[in-house]
């Protein structure tokens, strides 16, 4: 990972505008930003964003790559699509938000304590391993993503609301037995289609990268 | 009417004995009085949903997506897909999309699926319920079914974000969307007319990874109901549903409020009104009981 990161910096030295035009979910729009805000104004998180979307445009542009990409800014997206529908330049802001930190990601550059990071990551893992999700082992993990004496914690704290969902039947207890929750008959298939992707996915960013350096 | 028929995606929330298997009762119940039959997708995946991006990047997002689509396609290529949840319709919709506009997209996609043998065209249309339901049946048509007006009800419709933006229902605005008011009037409910929080966001799936600055937007989204004189909130989306609901005892505590306030689906409102009973319109599995609509079901 760290070696894509260093190959990437190196190529686009000094211009972290055409990295990511190459290299972002959309990113080829980010030079459209004119900077009026209303983005930054929508977002229900924005208060708690270091850099609102409108300033992440300006920095891409001003080759901040680093505060970019190690910044925790786009992992506080809720996916409302508030900034895409009023954008005035009708910029796929969210989605070039989710590729900004999936790119960091990739690059081993996400801040690593970022609880919607950590818990992507054990979401992505369980449609990799089960091809659904499954809230009750999701919960219980995420509850624990923290270690141990966090998770007891937190566990406590989220009991009456588990009791709740267990009561009204919106809760699997037997979920956290292995093979009697409900998964995808052909995982392999899945597991299979998703590889590929990510190969075809790889190859493009390193030809598109030479191209660009 | 004859039957219509649609390819269905459930998604993993209307599973049993997962947060939105409720959910799925009442549409199964909505469904039965309307003569719609539900063909599910042969062993569907999870869509990838709002968090799915951090592991999974564009190009494997959109395989996913499309091996159901590409199933559906096999099953059924002349009946439209029709996801209930919002997340699911969102992303299953967006691949649609980019994947017909985009060949080389679409071409790395299929040598993606072909690892499995499938194929996508983008034949199909890709819609939610509540499109079906606007668009292939109408107000009047629904209404017609109504044997139990709720009479007496008044509910605020919180449309909340996915199933609004960024594609939304057809002739509806993104910042005041009638639909979901609509349907609470031609059940014979009353909809709060002002409701502030209509298409305001409760954090979606970081409801469980921030769960402090989420619950700062649930408590604006049930105060602006109380505001308003709501009985009861109404929902076209299982995440909003979840947390707009279980929170609320976490957020009493946190803010000094009183809070209890029901939170439902527009089925459970259908199947209620349409004369289902209250549990084929899964009422008793809300945390926070909707009595008046227990009261009305269990009515004669």
């Amino acid at each position: 990972m760290d070696d894509l990161n260093l190959a990437m910096r190196d190529r686009y030295r000094n211009n972290f505008l055409q990295e990511v035009e190459a290299n972002v979910e959309e990113g080829e729009w980010a030079k459209m930003c004119m900077q009026c805000g209303v983005c930054s104004g929508s977002c229900p998180f924005g208060p708690h964003w270091d850099h609102p979307p409108q300033e992440i445009f300006m920095m891409i542009r001003a080759n901040k790559r680093e505060e970019v990409l190690s910044s925790t800014s786009m992992w506080l997206c809720t996916s409302c699509y508030n900034c895409i529908v009023r954008c005035p330049r009708e910029i796929p802001i969210t989605h070039i938000m989710h590729g900004l930190a999936s790119y960091a990601q990739r690059l081993g550059l996400a801040p690593k304590e970022q609880p919607t990071r950590k818990f992507g990551l054990m979401f992505w893992d369980n449609i990799e391993k089960n091809g659904r999700v499954n809230e009750s082992i999701l919960g219980i993990k995420l509850y624990f993503m923290n270690g141990f004496k966090e998770g007891v914690k937190t566990a406590y704290k989220m009991a009456p609301v588990g009791w709740n969902m267990l009561r009204t039947k919106r809760f699997n207890p037997f979920a956290l037995i292995p093979f009697l929750h409900k998964r995808c008959k052909k995982r392999s298939d899945i597991q299979a289609i998703l590889r590929k992707a990510q190969q075809i996915e790889n190859a493009r960013t390193v030809r598109f990268g030479t191209a660009g350096g | 009417m004859v039957k219509k028929e649609y390819m269905f995606y459930p998604g993993c929330t209307a599973e049993s004995l997962a947060s939105g298997s409720n959910y799925m009762t009442s549409v199964e119940s909505m469904c039965e009085v309307l003569d719609i039959q539900l063909n599910e997708i042969p062993d569907w995946n999870c869509c990838g949903a709002s968090v799915g991006y951090v592991g999974g990047s564009e190009l494997p997002r959109l395989a996913l997506n499309a091996r159901n689509l590409a199933i559906a396609e096999q099953v059924h290529p002349e009946q439209d897909v029709v996801a209930t949840c919002a997340a699911c319709w969102l992303g299953a919709r967006e691949t649609r999309d980019r994947l017909e506009e985009d060949n080389e997209l679409m071409r790395e996609t299929n040598e993606a699926l072909a690892e499995a043998g499938l194929k996508y065209e983008a034949k199909q249309k890709v819609r939610h319920m509540v499109e079906v339901l606007i668009e292939d049946f109408g107000y009047e048509e629904l209404q017609r079914h109504v044997k139990k007006p709720l009479d007496g009800v008044k509910i605020a419709g919180y449309v909340g974000c996915q199933t609004n933006r960024p594609f939304g229902i057809e002739g509806e605005s993104f910042e005041n969307p009638k639909y979901l008011d609509k349907f609470v009037e031609t059940m014979g409910a009353e909809p709060v007319e002002k409701y502030d929080k209509k298409v305001s966001c409760c954090g979606g799936g970081l409801a469980f990874s921030e769960p402090e600055k989420s619950q700062a937007l649930i408590k604006d989204i049930i105060e602006a109901a109380y505001d308003g004189g709501a009985d009861m909130i109404v929902t076209p989306c299982p995440v909003c549903q979840m947390n707009v609901e279980i929170y609320q005892d976490q957020i009493n505590q946190k803010y000094q409020t009183k809070f209890k306030m029901p939170v439902v689906y527009y089925s459970t409102l259908m199947a209620v009104a349409y004369g289902k009973s209250a549990k084929q319109a899964a009422l008793g599995t809300q945390i926070i009981r909707a009595k008046q609509l227990e009261d009305i079901a269990g009515r004669k």
